[in-house]
């Protein structure tokens, strides 16, 4: 099956780890990504941090609003997401639990199945 | 219930012993576990109305097995006239075969497969178990999915039990469905590292369901359900420690339940409780899971509270209670699970050993923590009044009184506090 990792973070958090503890943990994530290539299918990406980001809402009377800032006010923020075939949740549930990331407060990583099945929308 | 009628209690046992097998073959034949549930599902409740009445058939399993497998079958048809003609040609197999074979034979497979596999190694309700306790799912969902898959009970009995409306329950279990189907929870028994922590969550989902069951007099059905399902799982993984350290622990709570309340329905606290009326026969059983749990020498939470639980049962008198055993056990069960209500109880036990200053001490540790928790007011009340500080200890069993809501204890801390004001 395919499932959407999320990798979020608290930038508050983030802010209080060390640069050289933070350092590590990219390698390790690096190392990571090389060790599972297998369970990975299509592109994922990292992504530039939420101050870069700008958000384009519904508006009333069918304008579209453009605002600066990530869509959700939540401490959280997605930093990244990937797509992995593997065969179930729990194949999923045990490659996520060894992201390197969640060694440090705050990260967390959201598994979505992705839609692949989309014969309801034809005719 | 009609008065010559079958006792609810032996249906619910009949419906036990031969569901899971049925929800656990059906869904290995159609691979959908929605269709395979409601159609046992409804199967039972059909089987409940008629068997009631009529007495139960002589094999109680092919019934329900025929039964669940037309309303599984007719479900299926609709769902084919529903999907359009180019997945029809790609429709799973086994189903087509399922739906063909029907047809040519409407009395095939009408013998129970499930009597036939019942106490066998490779049970298949185990992994169905499992999955049903999936950690992905939430705990609410967990105890219904394993009631109804599992056990067999009916939409209204569990949403009774639960004390919730029977819509809630039944979008629960909805929900719960669909996210197995969506997000691919597989029926299997973990592997390796995956297999403790996995049968933690099944061993945790069983001893919640006995706690639903305990604390009412009404549901005593709840605490036999979680005893029955411990049992089977205990039996089919007989390496594993905890499942025999739950299948002691709610033997013998189970064994000692009936003296849990008085003629009038108000809790009697074990120190005053009628010990020669505990069930010896039950309390033995107890103690030779606990001995097969202790012998695989891997002690966790499920067996050290077993041999706590032993630790009271043995004592013949309260003022026999070898505390510094159990506190000792305690100090053990914490390198398990150190969590707030563990500690709560190590203290308690450390009152009847050290005295209640120190006992204090320790709950003031955990009180913020356990803070909304009656138990640790009533603790702290009893604590106080020990040491002489009457007015703490009111204040504390009034606080104790706000948090709970079940009717027994609540009777219980009200004496309590009238003891004060009169």
């Amino acid at each position: 099956m395919k499932y959407v990792l999320m990798y979020t973070n608290r930038p508050d958090l983030d802010a209080a780890v060390p640069p050289e503890r933070q350092e590590e943990v990219y390698r390790a994530v690096y190392a990571w990504f090389g060790e599972n290539e297998a369970s990975f299918a299509d592109g994922g990406a990292e992504l530039l941090g939420p101050e870069t980001a700008t958000t384009v809402r519904y508006g009333e009377s069918g304008s579209r609003v453009v605002v600066d800032g990530p869509f959700s006010e939540a401490k959280e923020n997605i930093g990244g997401f990937s797509v992995i075939d593997v065969p179930d949740i729990d194949a999923a549930i045990a490659l996520v639990k060894t992201w390197p990331m969640l060694e440090l407060p705050g990260n967390s990583v959201e598994i979505r199945p992705m839609v692949v099945d989309y014969s309801h929308m034809q005719g | 219930m009609t008065d010559q009628g079958v006792p609810d209690a032996t249906l619910a046992q009949v419906v036990r012993d031969e569901v899971g097998l049925i929800v656990a073959s059906l869904y290995r034949r159609i691979g959908d576990f929605d269709v395979a549930e409601e159609a046992v599902q409804e199967a039972v409740v059909a089987a409940l109305r008629t068997w009631r009445i009529e007495g139960i058939p002589p094999n109680p399993g092919a019934w329900l097995t025929l039964a669940a497998r037309r309303r599984a079958i007719d479900r299926l048809r609709r769902s084919v006239r529903e999907e359009k003609a180019v997945d029809a040609l790609t429709f799973a197999d086994s189903r087509a075969r399922l739906l063909a074979q029907e047809d040519a034979d409407p009395a095939a497979g009408a013998p129970s497969e499930g009597a036939v596999a019942g106490g066998d190694a490779a049970d298949e309700r185990i992994p169905m178990l499992f999955g049903c306790c999936h950690p992905a799912l939430r705990v609410e969902a967990r105890l219904a999915l394993m009631l109804r898959a599992v056990v067999g009970l009916t939409t209204p009995q569990i949403a009774r039990a639960f004390l919730v409306p029977e819509a809630t329950m039944a979008q629960r279990l909805v929900r719960a469905k669909k996210k197995i189907g969506a997000v691919g929870i597989a029926f299997e028994i973990p592997v390796g590292r995956e297999r403790s922590t996995r049968l933690d969550e099944v061993l945790t989902a069983i001893y919640l369901t006995y706690n639903a069951g305990y604390l009412s007099r009404a549901d005593g059905g709840l605490a036999d359900d979680a005893i029955w399902l411990a049992e089977l799982l205990a039996r089919a993984l007989p390496e594993e420690a905890e499942a025999w350290g739950l299948l002691s622990l709610l033997t013998n709570l189970s064994a000692r339940a009936g003296t849990r309340f008085d003629g009038e329905g108000r809790l009697v606290l074990l120190a005053d409780q009628d010990r020669t009326a505990w069930n010896a026969v039950g309390l033995a059983r107890a103690e030779r899971y606990l001995v097969r749990s202790a012998e695989l020498r891997r002690p966790g939470r499920f067996q050290l509270q077993a041999a706590i639980a032993a630790c009271h049962a043995d004592a013949a008198r309260w003022a026999d209670t070898d505390w510094l055993q159990i506190l000792t056990l305690y100090d053990l069960l914490l390198t398990h699970d150190p969590s707030p209500v563990v500690r709560l109880n190590h203290a308690i036990a450390l009152s009847h050993v050290s005295g209640p200053a120190p006992a204090l001490a320790e709950l003031s540790e955990i009180a913020e923590r356990l803070g909304d928790y009656h138990l640790l007011h009533a603790t702290r009340a009893q604590l106080l009044t020990e040491l002489g500080d009457l007015d703490g200890a009111r204040a504390a069993n009034l606080r104790a009184l706000e948090l709970t809501d079940n009717p027994a204890e609540q009777d219980l801390l009200r004496t309590r506090v009238a003891r004060f004001d009169g």
